[in-house]
């Protein structure tokens, strides 16, 4: 993308560290907006408050006061935890969500790995996730925390299950594992031979994008399956005793990793970066696309991942919360079932169209 | 473990028992005190986990404390340990003069401060053999049930939160403001208003007071509309409270449950309606035309259900002791210094949480001689060892958000 | 499916509480940039006229947490009309409200035979050292300046609305 725009050859070791400091503004900057926009401010509106409003103009520095409140704090480790553990496992949790970042195309050659097998790494990489909190519920050595751990621990693992066979009707539509080849063969198809908004996948894998947020919100443990971390029962489950700068990286690391699902649902159903080619050829009638488009597009999945994220966060703060076992029948005795048919009605009706 | 147990360099080590029979005995005494601890902690390890839950924890209303015997996620036993917030109230009660005693009993269910009061201003009315005036009865009845309105609201969101669903309990509380608001504007406090005196009530309603109740009112009308949408219709909280905690009528009442949980288990049995005859019923329930809620199933969910309904129609109560109220004095004839005659009262009301009754003893002084308070929150909580037998820990916290006590009720 | 109309309708719920907030503003009160009044008879302060009060010491037996420190001495005042007899009057040395015992019950208030004591809604004198709550004479005396009139009654009442000495 750089080669193309700015005409330069930037050594293999320059275009990497670019790539790091993307990689850090693409999952720190839209956590920390998405924090703003919906902890402090869509659920204060939704319970007839106004949310902070005192640190910076309408709250807007609340982020930069609890990022110095939590470093100034005291770093705490129980007497009897094991340390190392305890220390490493915020870090393996966040590790998931930066493996997850490589493979999201943010535009047509805005990416930072173009691997063949994306979808295919991104879920994998999506369970790294379990072992870090099963790491923090173990290592804190408190009875909350360990049943916390282990609960989070069960539903993770249920859930990836539904997330994984939610997807697999996307890719037996597109026909790749590849996101970028899922986002092109969205742009280029068509609906009933109109190709004027593409073919997004949303409207035929309707069923598929109902399984995959279902599964993307149990697996950041959101209400209504946020057993692992209930609040009024086990204080914070596996988080219990964190606190200061460890607890903010599991924070940061959830609001992370719900924007980097939401940026990859927007990839597999509603046609990631692009905007509808009815629109595009309006505007660029020349070959400018390309580059424009790289910078347009992340602005564009932006704001496909805001209202993807609204859509978790409003769900979060409305319903209550499931308990354990409920929630793995849910899991088991519907979602999966219902995948597989949505896996089999798909492939049907892939031969039959081709 | 024997007594000469003991490591080179031990003051005892080369010390023979008959040398030393003080620090011998005293090492057996420390010796049978730790065999003895070791048996405790051997019985309580034997089957899976201890927890304890509380007295710090978001789920109980206040200091209370269960310690709860788990195999797995499954409650063997609960031990429920009250007493972190016990104030002496029947202590005090002894040393104190009748106004005194009723500012400080205020305190004991905080949310729903007046109906404290109701029960030992009536017990102490009915021991001097006064009678409040009609206007009185109709405006302490309308404080009763705005009180219970305080309180219930608070309940309706609380168990919602305790669910998961953190919405509702800010509607709770905002909506409950505009109770609370009348409340500070007719006696001068929001959360205790002491505001009943034997005889009848400290001082009348100020101009405005009745239409702005009833736009109070109306706002909790749609409060609970707001509750039955989000919370009671949700699949979700139902499925978390169908079939948990249930029950049976007769095993409720063998533990002495009142009130709502008892009427969510099918009995239908209110004071309100069913004053036991001889005491005199100082509220006006009797004059207007209001229904009692029960529910057959006996679970959490029917338990909210009562309640959310118990708001309802509380709402209709209000609405027609405003219509109705009548004119005339608020206080009887009673001496400037109450001096109450010798006896004993015992008067119960239908309260928020229960049945509150005060049994109060009186020789005749300024002070009563021993009040005791039967508050509903102790005999509510006196079935938790049997009923969170066998459940999940998910489900405890369920069911003790749906018997809802308050700690202030349960200690005293 | 009957898993659902529930659900969406507590979206709705929900939604619209948003909405609600964003165009009527929240129901919240950005305090201390805005501030809510209380009702003319909330319990905030206690006020004294001076004038009034003869150390009966009624306020400081009924006072629940004995709260209140009275001291006064009686002294002869100059006759009410010439060629009486001088009269002997209580004089206060020291009124004290411990606003740190206080339980805002109102019994002092309202056992004062000579009205000496009244109600005043303003809350806002907390302080950062305990010490500085024992209110004394001069205090209580300038609170006497925030006391409301009394309200009058609704229709039906008999009751007759007091007025406040100034």
């Amino acid at each position: 993308m750089i080669t193309s725009f700015l005409a330069l050859e930037p050594a293999y070791w320059q275009s990497t560290i670019f790539k790091l400091l993307m990689a850090f503004v693409a999952v720190l900057l839209p956590a920390g907006g998405t924090v703003y926009l919906y902890l402090f401010k869509m659920v204060s509106f939704m319970q007839s408050r106004l949310g902070p409003m005192e640190a910076g103009p309408y709250g807007s520095l609340q982020l930069v006061a609890e990022l110095g409140k939590n470093l100034q704090k005291e770093d705490l480790i129980p007497a009897k935890a094991d340390r190392f553990v305890y220390a490493a496992a915020p870090y393996v949790v966040l590790v998931s969500t930066f493996l997850l970042v490589l493979v999201i195309p943010f535009g047509p050659d805005a990416t930072f790995a173009d691997l063949d097998t994306g979808v295919f790494f991104a879920l994998a990489v999506t369970s790294v996730s379990v072992i870090g909190i099963l790491m923090a519920g173990w290592a804190s050595a408190s009875k909350y925390s360990l049943l916390g751990g282990l609960r989070a621990a069960g539903q993770l693992i249920a859930y990836e299950l539904p997330l994984v066979l939610a997807v697999v009707g996307v890719v037996i539509q597109a026909g790749t594992l590849n996101l970028q080849g899922i986002v092109s063969a969205q742009i280029d198809g068509q609906i009933f031979g109109w190709g004027g908004i593409g073919n997004p996948f949303i409207l035929t894998q309707f069923i598929g994008f109902f399984i995959f947020m279902v599964a993307v919100q149990a697996e950041l443990t959101q209400t209504p399956f946020d057993m692992p971390i209930a609040e009024s029962e086990l204080v914070a489950g596996y988080m219990t005793e964190y606190s200061g700068f460890r607890f903010l990286m599991f924070f940061i690391g959830e609001f992370a990793t719900a924007n980097i699902f939401a940026f990859l649902a927007s990839v597999l159903f509603l046609g990631g970066w692009s905007i509808p080619p009815f629109i595009a050829d309006a505007l660029f009638a020349d070959g400018n696309y390309s580059n424009i488009m790289n910078f347009v597009g992340p602005l564009i999945m932006g704001g496909k991942m805001l209202v993807l994220t609204f859509i978790i966060y409003w769900v979060r703060f409305t319903y209550p919360r499931f308990r354990e076992d409920q929630l793995q029948k849910f899991a088991w005795k519907f979602l999966i079932p219902l995948a597989l048919v949505n896996i089999a009605v798909t492939g049907l009706l892939k031969v039959v169209f081709e | 473990m024997s007594a000469t147990a003991a490591g080179p360099g031990s003051p005892i080590a080369n010390d023979s028992a008959a040398d030393h029979p003080m620090i011998d005995r005293r090492q057996l005494a420390y010796i049978a005190a730790q065999a003895a601890d070791a048996r405790v902690n051997v019985e309580l390890e034997a089957e899976g986990m201890t927890l304890n839950i509380g007295p710090q924890h978001p789920a109980t209303h206040g200091t209370l404390r269960i310690v709860a015997r788990l195999d797995g996620e499954q409650v063997v036993d609960a031990d429920p340990i009250m007493g972190y917030m016990h104030r002496g109230y029947e202590k005090l009660a002894e040393v104190r003069t009748y106004p005194q005693v009723t500012a400080l009993v205020n305190r004991i269910d905080w949310l729903g401060s007046f109906a404290n009061e109701v029960p030992f201003i009536l017990a102490a009315e009915q021991l001097m053999g006064v009678e409040a005036p009609p206007r009185a009865q109709w405006i302490r009845t309308i404080l009763f049930e705005m009180a219970r309105v305080a309180n219930i609201t608070l309940f309706l969101g609380d168990m919602a939160v305790q669910l998961g669903a953190v919405s509702p309990v800010f509607y709770a509380f905002r909506d409950r403001e505009h109770v609370l608001n009348q409340i500070e504007a007719a006696t001068g406090g929001r959360f205790h208003p002491n505001f009943d005196r034997i005889g009848g009530i400290k001082d009348d309603l100020p101009a405005g007071w009745i239409a702005e109740t009833r736009r109070s009112i109306g706002k909790i009308r749609d409060f609970t509309q707001e509750m039955e949408d989000l919370i009671i219709g949700n699949e979700i909280f139902q499925t978390r409270t169908r079939g948990i905690g249930v029950i049976p009528a007769d095993i409720g009442l063998s533990y002495g449950m009142t009130g709502a949980n008892i009427r969510a288990s099918g009995v239908d049995w209110d004071l309100r309606r069913d004053t036991p005859p001889g005491q005199s019923s100082g509220l006006a329930y009797d004059q207007i035309d209001w229904k009692v809620w029960t529910h057959p199933d006996g679970d959490s969910y029917a338990r909210y259900w009562v309640r959310l309904q118990e708001v309802r129609e509380a709402c209709h109560i209000i609405d027609q002791l405003l219509d109705g109220l009548p004119g005339g004095p608020i206080m009887a004839k009673v001496p400037r210094i109450i001096k109450v005659p010798a006896g004993e009262a015992y008067v119960a009301t239908e309260n928020p949480l229960g049945v509150m009754g005060y049994y109060v003893i009186s020789e005749g002084g300024l002070e009563p001689f021993r009040v005791k308070i039967r508050s509903a929150s102790f005999s509510n909580m006196s079935i938790s060892p049997w009923l969170l037998k066998g459940t999940y820990v998910p489900d405890v916290v369920t069911i003790l958000a749906s018997l809802y006590f308050i700690l202030g009720d349960i200690d005293r | 499916m009957a898993f659902g109309s529930g659900l969406v309708k507590g979206l709705g719920v929900t939604f619209k509480e948003i909405t609600k907030t964003v165009t009527k503003g929240a129901e919240t009160v950005q305090y201390p940039h805005q501030k809510e009044d209380p009702a003319p008879r909330a319990r905030g302060v206690i006020a004294l006229h001076e004038g009034n009060c003869t150390s009966c010491m009624l306020c400081v037996r009924e006072c629940p947490d004995w709260c209140i420190y009275i001291e006064g001495h009686k002294e002869l005042a100059p006759p009410r009309r010439a060629g009486g007899k001088p009269r002997q009057v209580n004089k206060l040395d020291r009124f004290d409200i411990d606003y740190g015992l206080c339980m805002y019950c109102g019994i002092c208030v309202e056992v004062c035979p000579f009205e000496a004591l009244f109600w005043s809604p303003e809350y806002e004198y907390s302080e950062p050292r305990i010490a500085d709550l024992l209110h004394d004479k001069t205090r209580l005396s300038q609170w006497m300046e925030t006391v409301p009139d009394f309200e009058t009654y609704e229709a039906g009442s008999e009751a007759k609305v007091l007025k406040v000495p100034r």
